[in-house]
């Protein structure tokens, strides 16, 4: 064979992974562009970031960074990984490097955005960990439910109906009370939905959007008809911030994880107990393999039906406790369709935690930190729309669930109802 | 442990998949259980493991009447059943395998990964069983999954031991290991029950064989006295020949040649690795090899299903590495997939519609927009009588027909046009005796007429005795290649290469 076909041959023997990190690359290349010459041209002055405030027992002082200076090193240095991509790429530098890449920018824009101008990052940091709260646990409750293989849509409507129960019940029981009935009707929409799809064997995504749809006309039909009329039905106490002594006191942290509500604490104590039960149990293994592959989980006498119910219920019951952070957790009121998608955000989130509950949150922290970023920035007046970043999270699942940046596995049985022969 | 099983009847709405079956398992004995696919062995087991309860008949456990109710109740009785499909869940460990469904635990219901590891250390040791505790499932090759599945077993110490169809995914250096196993644990006590419908390998390693057809015992006997016609014969009821009756081969010119064909799979991997092959016309190509080492990447290559990342394919002249499906097709492609019910036919469709697939937009079916139906049907009843395909009507849909009969369905449709290739990937899988002479001879039919034949097929007797010339894939190439127009081929050397050793 002469060398001609030879080298055709390995220019057409183009491997997935090549053609990663080439996109990766340019991805990293044109993010330089933007910043050097957009933020980087743009920016004059400081940006100053607010780490505590004056009053804090141990305050930090200011963060004041020169904002076209840090700009332009943060355009050479997504220059570089890009460049680096190119001559070297491939393996797990790619997903690395995007991921450094990203962080990079967004230091960059908010250099840019609040250069000349001063910025609470505790504060912001503290309303990331807020906003999440709803997200984390619509993913928490997805990774419950699709780990045995049950796809949960209908997150959104256990979010609605626990935020509507706990309006309701806390306004005539308090908060305690609303709480609990929260959690019991999420827990029961998650136990109807289980009754659906595993012993009706109705198709799963219709059964959740006939539960989505069914809980938001029914929360919105008592809402502007009854709740208008008697205003005390939709009064409900909220939970208050609980600064945990000494820890709350810390920089930064303190006030993001130590000076919060019960929501929070709880977001954060369920997924701590849910990553141990499924991973480090008995019940956890079984409900694995129920996941992943019932037919084998039913030959060595575990019970595929009961797993199912079991954990669709206990989905639902987060997804109620999530959906209380609504009322009971921020405003105290029940408005129409309030949840406004969380839930399905929460399923993304999950998709891009890859069905792990320490992932479905950190996912949730990215969302909430874009939705609070978005909130800021309204007061920092930039001159980019908020809503272009509000969407960037959504973009990024895209993409990931597109299965870009490595190809994330779901729970092989995932979808399909099982038949006992 | 004895388990003896009276009168067994298990029925399925009208059909009778277990008749009065009589069954004795004796400690230390390798009962052999013999039976065409769908003559009621699996029902049987999974009775007897208590996937299924019987409706009539009872189960005799040392001599005491038992009742199985569910999955779990056939474990506690202590038999165990090794599924021909593997029950593993691919992305857990060896141990998390071995140990789910009965985990050591501590407390807080902690999972004992440590001990399961230790557990199931110790019972390979004593079996020589080899597996490592920490590897995952998906890693392994079949061969050792297998050990995994008879480690779950022991786990549960299990005193009967249930091998359904066992030797199916294994090539003949591993069914040799497996035997191995299979003997040393009768030599320690245990019952086994082997379960298959290949002759050699019941005669070579069962104590007693039991024959089954229709759901019922047809015969009993010891292998010493057996010879593999007569228990072919009590198998299928008739007596059965083996040797595929072909003349020699008149190999002409090139119908199909393959050069340098690689293709990737979504690791980066070689699914195909350069391969280069020729078929001639009047001649039949077998490729032999074990499931899963890029056989069927090749076909979806062949046939235009997938695009080769390099390469070249002629047809009849031409080059059709980039045609489509249909472009292949027309110019006298046959192709008979390897998975009738997943990519050969459409199960709800009625066989006069299966028959059309890959006609129905010719002129001769289509009237602008219409299909001409009462043509497609005088056609399709034809086919059925040419192919011997047995339906009540052509209007029953085609998932009602019998596994044999959906297949010689396929092979109607692919054969009974103008045709210069035929690839034909396993095209006997799970079919009756009957069904495969059947299929077989047309095969040969279609090579005596002058087409091209391509065989893949994982059953090593079927690419011995179909096969004019013999490639062995192994890891995505074609690793071996041996004439058979001179007399028969060695068994032995076409086993080594299927298995790599070769090289």
């Amino acid at each position: 064979m002469t060398a001609a076909p030879t080298q055709t041959q390995s220019e057409t023997m183009d491997t997935g992974k090549a053609r990663q990190a080439r996109i990766t690359g340019a991805v990293l290349i044109a993010l330089s562009i933007l910043v050097l010459f957009v933020f980087g041209m743009d920016s004059s002055g400081d940006a100053t970031f607010r780490l505590s405030r004056p009053t804090d027992p141990w305050a930090l002082p200011n963060l004041v960074v020169p904002a076209g200076p840090f700009n332009y090193v943060a355009g050479a240095l997504l220059a570089f990984l890009g460049v680096r991509q190119f001559l070297q790429g491939g393996g797990r530098w790619t997903a690395l490097s995007l991921g450094v890449g990203l962080a990079i920018l967004v230091m960059a824009f908010l250099v840019w955005a609040t250069a000349g101008k001063a910025f609470s990052l505790t504060g912001m940091l503290q309303a990331t960990m807020v906003r999440a709260v709803p997200i984390a646990l619509g993913g928490l409750a997805g990774v419950l439910c699709e780990r045995v293989a049950v796809v949960n849509i209908a997150i959104e409507g256990m979010l609605l109906a626990g935020a509507f129960t706990g309006a309701l019940i806390g306004s005539l029981l308090g908060g305690w009370g609303g709480l609990v009935a929260a959690v019991i009707v999420g827990g029961a929409f998650g136990f109807i939905l289980a009754a659906l799809v595993v012993t009706y064997r109705m198709d799963q995504i219709i059964a959740g959007v006939v539960i989505n749809l069914f809980v938001l006309g029914l929360t919105s039909y008592v809402s502007s008809q009854v709740f208008s009329e008697y205003r005390f039905l939709n009064n409900a106490p909220v939970f208050r911030a609980y600064k945990i002594p000494l820890l709350g006191d810390l920089p930064v942290i303190g006030p993001m994880l130590f000076k919060q509500n019960l929501f929070v604490y709880g977001a954060l104590i369920l997924v701590a107990l849910s990553t141990y039960y499924l991973f480090f149990t008995r019940s956890g293994l079984r409900a694995r393999a129920v996941g992943e592959h019932p037919h084998a989980a039913d030959t060595l006498g575990i019970n595929v039906y009961r797993t199912r119910y079991l954990h669709v219920t206990l989905g639902g019951m987060v997804a109620g406790f999530g959906g209380a952070w609504f009322t009971l957790g921020s405003v105290g009121r029940f408005d129409e369709n309030m949840t406004g998608g969380r839930g399905f955000i929460g399923l993304a989130a999950m998709i891009f935690g890859r069905w792990h509950p320490v992932g479905a949150l950190a996912a949730a922290l990215v969302f909430g930190f874009a939705d609070s970023l978005q909130q800021k920035l309204a007061l920092l007046r930039t001159p980019i729309p908020s809503d272009f970043l509000a969407m960037s999270p959504y973009i990024a699942t895209i993409i990931v669930v597109a299965g870009f940046i490595g190809k994330a596995q779901p729970p092989a049985a995932n979808g399909k109802p099982y038949v006992k022969e | 442990m004895d388990v003896e099983l009276r009168g067994i009847t298990k029925r399925f709405g009208p059909v009778v998949a277990n008749d009065a079956i009589n069954l004795h398992i004796r400690a230390g004995e390798v009962l052999g259980l013999l039976g065409e696919n769908g003559a009621g062995k699996s029902t049987m087991m999974n009775i007897l493991s208590g996937l299924y309860t019987p409706d009539e008949g009872e189960i005799l456990i040392d001599g005491k009447s038992v009742t199985f109710e569910d999955p779990g109740d056939g474990i506690a009785a202590g038999i165990g059943m090794v599924h021909q499909h593997f029950m593993l869940v691919p992305v857990f460990t060896v141990a998390e395998n071995v140990v789910l469904g009965v985990e050591p635990t501590g407390r807080f219901d902690y999972l004992d990964l440590k001990t399961a590891r230790k557990q199931v250390r110790e019972i390979n040791d004593r079996y020589g069983l080899e597996v490592d505790p920490d590897a995952l499932i998906e890693s392994l090759p079949v061969g050792i999954q297998q050990r995994v599945e008879i480690l779950k077993v022991l786990f549960r110490s299990a005193d009967v031991i249930i091998l359904d169809e066992p030797t199916a995914v294994l090539t003949p250096q591993e069914v040799e290991d497996f035997f191995e196993i299979v003997r040393s644990l009768r030599d320690a006590g245990k019952a086994i029950v082997f379960i298959t419908h290949k002759l050699h390998e019941i005669l070579e390693i069962s104590d007693r064989i039991s024959v089954l057809r229709h759901g019922r015992i047809t015969g009993e006997g010891d292998p010493a006295k057996l010879t593999t016609e007569t228990l072919a014969e009590m198998m299928v009821g008739r007596p059965v020949s083996f040797t595929v009756d072909k003349a020699a081969p008149k190999a002409g010119a090139p119908m199909l040649t393959v050069s340098d064909l690689c293709l990737l799979d979504e690791h980066d991997d070689f699914a195909l690795d350069h391969v280069s092959l020729q078929v001639r016309s009047g001649e039949v190509v077998g490729i032999a090899g074990v499931q899963g080492n890029g056989q069927t990447e090749l076909v979806e290559a062949l046939t235009g299903l997938t695009r080769p990342a390099t390469g070249t394919i002629l047809f009849d002249g031409q080059d059709v590495t980039r045609s489509s499906v249909r472009e292949r097709h027309r110019m006298g492609m046959a192709h008979v997939p390897e998975d009738r019910l997943r990519s050969g036919m459409i199960a709800s469709f009625s066989v006069a519609e299966n028959m059309v697939l890959n006609s129905y937009y010719d002129p001769t079916y289509g009237r602008g927009l219409e299909i001409d139906w009462p043509k497609a049907q005088t056609t399709a009843a034809r086919y059925c009588i040419d192919f011997d395909v047995r339906t009540p009507s052509v209007f029953l849909p085609a998932g009602h027909l019998s596994g044999g009969n959906q297949q010689k369905m396929v092979v109607a449709r692919e054969l009974e046009r103008e045709t210069k290739l035929v690839i034909a990937s396993q095209p006997t899988r799970g079919l009756d005796v009957g069904s495969i002479e059947y299929i077989h001879e047309r095969l040969i039919e279609a090579r005596d007429e002058g087409d091209g034949v391509l065989i893949v097929s994982s059953e090593l007797d079927e690419i011995m005795g179909l096969s004019d010339r013999i490639l062995v894939m192994f890891e995505g190439r074609i690793v071996a290649e041996f004439d058979a127009t001179n007399g028969p081929v060695d068994r032995n050397a076409v086993g080594l290469a299927m298995a790599g050793a070769s090289e």
